[in-house]
């Protein structure tokens, strides 16, 4: 009997001695992970200036609802009872914890974002019936002006489990707002700072005993955008209530001074956490607010294209700038007419008044003579038909048509009757607002061509030091510097001679070179105007243009979609934002501070 | 007024022993309830401390009273508790998912605790008659049977799965002591075997969902680490993270944050074991053996086979919840709910322990007695 008692109690002993000595410390490691949690601080994003140190993006504090799925005994309570107190919708509480079941459960999950301080108190008063909640006051992302450049500054979001996928993002942690559009997006690693740690000591109903360690988070850097706060408000009035866009560009260094897209979204909706529903709303709204129209809409050039065409046939010496061609109103190719939008046509052109009176039977002729693929050639090298490369995302690419092109894509051969629809760059030609940009840039600065982009410079919050941007050159149309004095003495003469199709441009204060677009939605029969068609299927209306022409310091793309005539509707807004630029000298950034 | 064979048989060694194991189980009651306010109440330690007085009265009783003379009493003694069985199925408390306790308005009594003692002293008396020579023949073993029996279900309807067990444990450990013929043990086999499917049968249908679930979760506790196998992995956890040298007092993170759960009834020993470590633990299952030891040589010093049978009885009762208890928090014995002897808080559990050791003491103390 003594033996038995004996190997029993021995038989607990080396028990013991297995759980304490030989998994001692796997065990101490458990009991570690029970009492130890980590909750993540958010750290403030960094802000967003515009060129003169205006702040246009900051952080207030927000009110956000957590649950936390493991300390939640009974969830249908605690859920129904949120849906009591603060009107939650309990189908979208069940999808939010569902759709982080792949985690942790005692990871936190945001339920709400920006409770109001009467949410706050209900929520606090039913603490006792709400195990399991939690209230964190963290940064939210404010945009001071609303839906003003809403687009080129994008907006944050928790990043989404496909997102957390993507590589690049393995420190991102799950509940980390990053930017989810414009340069919240791209610049999101310089600007979502470093998420700080507090460890606690938790007892077995998730309720926090005491603080262990508490390591800061590390706020973003700040960052100085290209964009003149000044300039982007009058842009965006200039544009007022049509569809379209307008882009300033720094021609000598490609800085984006301007960049509206209407309509817009307001960022601060955006950044909160959307229902189903109203995301819906706005993803299926016609007016796509959420697109970008400078970089990710593509729309015919229309007669913009003329410079384009210009440059070729002068470059491939097919035309000179004196030679005359007759323009009786149309022009018959092949069995078919391509028609003058004037009437009657222009009598004979040369080079200067084709451009100034937008002849299109003149650049019918030249580019017939210079052939698609030569003026493919020039378009590349503007920079049209692929990206410019400006930081944001999802730009698209418009189309330069060749035959390769097209057999390639159409799988058909190139007929010659398009090259005549390209040289007034209506058929397959399309092109973003943000290359046109980049195209009147280029000519105004005799062929050099700047990469355009948004940040001026980025101020590391740790250091204090301002990395500044330098311009950076991403290639040159080669052509001489006669060819591109020519052309922007044509584009000087759009706007300031009596026949100039872009006459509305013109200003007292300042000589503007400019060119006109009236970009087909739909082809017309003759007589038919498309005043008379409704809206949607109205032209595109096109204006870009320079300024001081004899100096150019500004480059200016508008257009507005079913806008009629570009020199009516797109001419105005243009030279009220050169205006505004050029009357305005403030310090930018890098003297001020 | 002392009976001198009192003061001769008092060890004073033995009694030390169990003032140390009840100090520390005192201690460890302190460490995890002393932050619970109880409004009203007294503090669970101070509880405690009332009970282990009571329970030195007990056992002092225990020990004066000539347990021949308990023995004869016995089957009052029996009747009386089956009749309190009775009332708690009819009137019981209910906690834990269990009908155990009566309310007596200052003190809640558990007549399960007690039918252990009371089911020893009947089959004791009843197989100490019986001759050793040859073994039990068959229809010897039908009374002892019917004697645990009807306790058996009536604790079964509670249920009590850990006082079902030792009802089953004692006469399994005096019928052995006694012996069995052969034959005897060979129809026996055959008639458990027999039975097996519906003693199976009416055993699992006691059992409430969370009895189940925990015998489900002794096989595999990794099943679900949040309910079933919860209070066996958390009690690992404990024992285990306490090391060589222990977490020191109010050190132990699982029990003080309240990770184990019980950590004052039945998980004790993980309260111990996180806050003393390997060392704590080796000292107090030495303690613990020193007890034991007294007590088999009680058994074997005893005079007439009643003595011995109530000693072995007592000794095997006090092992079986060791085994079972410790062998439970250690994750090598299935979670039923028992007592640690002398150290979980509850007053049936020091009661009854006490009256074990004070009948220990007086089956010691009347060794030396002529048979009257």
């Amino acid at each position: 009997m003594m033996i038995g008692v004996a190997v029993i109690l021995s038989a607990l002993l080396f028990r013991a001695w297995y759980l304490q000595i030989t998994k001692g410390s796997y065990y101490k490691e458990q009991s570690e992970n029970n009492r130890v949690r980590v909750v993540y601080i958010q750290p403030p994003r960094g802000l967003v200036f515009d060129r003169h140190g205006e702040l246009l993006a900051n952080n207030v504090p927000s009110f956000n609802l957590y649950l936390i799925p493991e300390d939640i005994s009974d969830k249908n309570s605690v859920l129904n009872e949120l849906a009591r107190l603060i009107h939650l919708d309990r189908a979208e509480m069940e999808e939010k914890i569902q759709s982080r079941k792949d985690n942790v459960p005692y990871m936190p999950v945001k339920i709400k974002e920006g409770l109001s301080l009467e949410e706050v108190t209900l929520i606090e008063s039913h603490r006792l019936d709400l195990a399991g909640t939690l209230i964190e006051p963290e940064p939210q992302r404010n945009y001071l002006y609303g839906t003003l450049a809403a687009h080129l500054l994008g907006y944050v979001g928790e990043i989404s489990p496909a997102q957390l996928q993507e590589s690049g993002n393995s420190d991102v942690l799950p509940g980390t707002s990053v930017g989810q559009s414009g340069i919240e997006k791209t610049y999101d690693p310089y600007v979502r700072g470093d998420v700080g740690e507090k460890i606690i000591e938790v007892d077995a109903m998730g309720h926090e005993m005491k603080v262990l360690r508490v390591e800061p988070p590390a706020s973003g850097s700040d960052v100085y955008l290209t964009i003149d706060l000044n300039l982007q408000k009058v842009a965006e009035e200039a544009l007022g209530k049509d569809a379209g866009t307008i882009v300033a560009i720094n021609p000598r260094n490609g800085e984006i001074l301007a960049m509206a897209s209407h309509p817009a979204y307001d960022p601060n909706q955006l950044s909160q956490s959307l229902s189903t529903a109203e995301w819906d709303a706005l993803s299926s709204d016609p007016g796509h607010p959420l697109t970008n129209r400078a970089t990710q809409g593509q729309y015919p050039p229309g007669s913009t294209f003329k410079l384009v065409v210009s440059s070729a046939a002068l470059e491939t010496k097919e035309v000179t700038p004196d030679e005359q061609i007759n323009c009786t109103g149309g022009l018959y190719f092949g069995r078919r007419l391509y028609r003058d939008w004037k009437r009657g046509g222009h009598g004979p052109m040369d080079l200067h008044s084709a451009i100034v009176q937008s002849c299109d039977v003149y650049f019918y002729e030249v580019g017939r003579r210079v052939g698609i693929d030569r003026l493919a050639d020039i378009a590349t090298q503007y920079g049209l038909g692929q990206p410019t490369g400006i930081e944001l995302t999802s730009e698209k690419s418009g189309v330069i048509p060749s035959t390769q092109w097209k057999t390639r894509v159409k799988g058909e051969p190139w007929y010659p009757g398009e090259t005549l629809s390209a040289s007034i760059g209506q058929g397959f030609v399309t092109v973003t607002p943000i290359q046109l940009a980049e195209v009147i840039g280029t000519v105004a600065m005799s062929g050099v061509r700047y990469q355009p982009h948004l940040i001026k410079a980025i101020r590391d919050r740790a250091t204090q030091r301002l990395y500044e941007f330098p311009p950076v050159e991403v290639g040159r149309v080669e052509m001489s510097k006669k060819t591109f004095t020519v052309i922007r003495k044509a584009l000087a003469g759009v706007v300031s001679e009596p026949h100039g199709t872009g006459a509305a441009a013109q200003s007292k204060f300042v000589s503007i070179g400019g060119k006109t677009g009236t970009a087909q939605v739909v082809e017309t029969r003759p007589g038919v105007l498309t005043k008379s068609l409704p809206k949607k299927l109205q032209d595109h209306a096109w204006f870009v243009a320079f300024a001081p022409v004899e100096d150019p310091q500004i480059a200016v793309v508008v257009l507005i979609e079913h806008g009629g005539h570009g020199g009516e509707t797109a001419a105005p807004p243009a030279r009220k934002v050169i205006e505004e630029y050029l009357g305005n000298d403030r310090p930018e950034v890098h003297q001020q501070l | 007024m002392i009976d001198r064979r009192f003061i001769n048989s008092f060890d004073g060694w033995f009694i030390v022993v169990v003032l140390l194991i009840l100090s520390l189980g005192v201690l460890s009651i302190y460490t995890v309830t002393y932050a619970v306010s109880s409004k009203g109440h007294l503090p669970m330690y101070t509880k405690q401390l009332v009970w282990i007085a009571l329970g030195l009265v007990v056992f002092f009783l225990a020990a004066s009273i000539d347990y021949h003379e308990i023995a004869r009493w016995s089957t009052f003694f029996y009747a009386a508790c089956v009749i309190l069985l009775v009332l708690v199925i009819l009137f019981g408390r209910t906690g834990m998912g269990a009908r155990r306790w009566l309310s007596l308005g200052l003190f809640d009594l558990q007549p399960s605790e007690w039918v252990k003692l009371v089911v020893l002293f009947v089959l004791a008396r009843y197989l100490s008659t019986r001759s050793r020579v040859h073994g039990l023949t068959l229809p010897e073993l039908i009374v002892p049977a019917l004697w645990v029996a009807i306790p058996l279900l009536l604790v079964l309807k509670q249920p009590d799965l850990g006082t079902a067990l030792v009802l089953v444990f004692i006469p399994g450990v005096l019928v052995s002591l006694i012996g069995l013929r052969s034959k005897t043990v060979g129809i026996s086999i055959l008639v458990s075997l027999m039975a097996f499917p519906f003693v199976w049968e009416i055993f699992w249908s006691a059992l409430k969902p969370y009895q189940r679930n925990r015998l489900v979760a002794f096989i595999n506790p990794a099943i679900d680490p949040m309910g079933r196998g919860y209070h066996a992995l958390q009690s690992k956890i404990a024992i285990g993270s306490g090391g060589f040298l222990g977490k020191g007092l109010w050190g132990g993170t699982q029990s003080q944050l309240k990770f184990l759960p019980e950590g004052h009834t039945d998980f004790i020993f993980s309260v111990f074991a996180e806050e003393w470590g390997f060392l704590g633990v080796m000292v107090l299952l030495v303690l613990y053996f020193l007890l034991i030891w007294w007590g088999i040589d009680v058994a074997y010093k005893a005079k007439d086979h009643l003595g011995v049978l109530l000693a072995v009885g007592v000794v095997s009762i006090l092992v079986f919840y060791l085994a079972v208890n410790i062998g439970m928090t250690l994750g090598i014995a299935p979670v039923v709910g028992v007592p640690l002897p002398l150290m979980s808080y509850g007053g049936n559990s020091i009661l009854t322990t006490m009256a074990g050791l004070g009948l220990l003491l007086n089956i010691k103390m009347r060794r030396f007695m002529l048979f009257y």
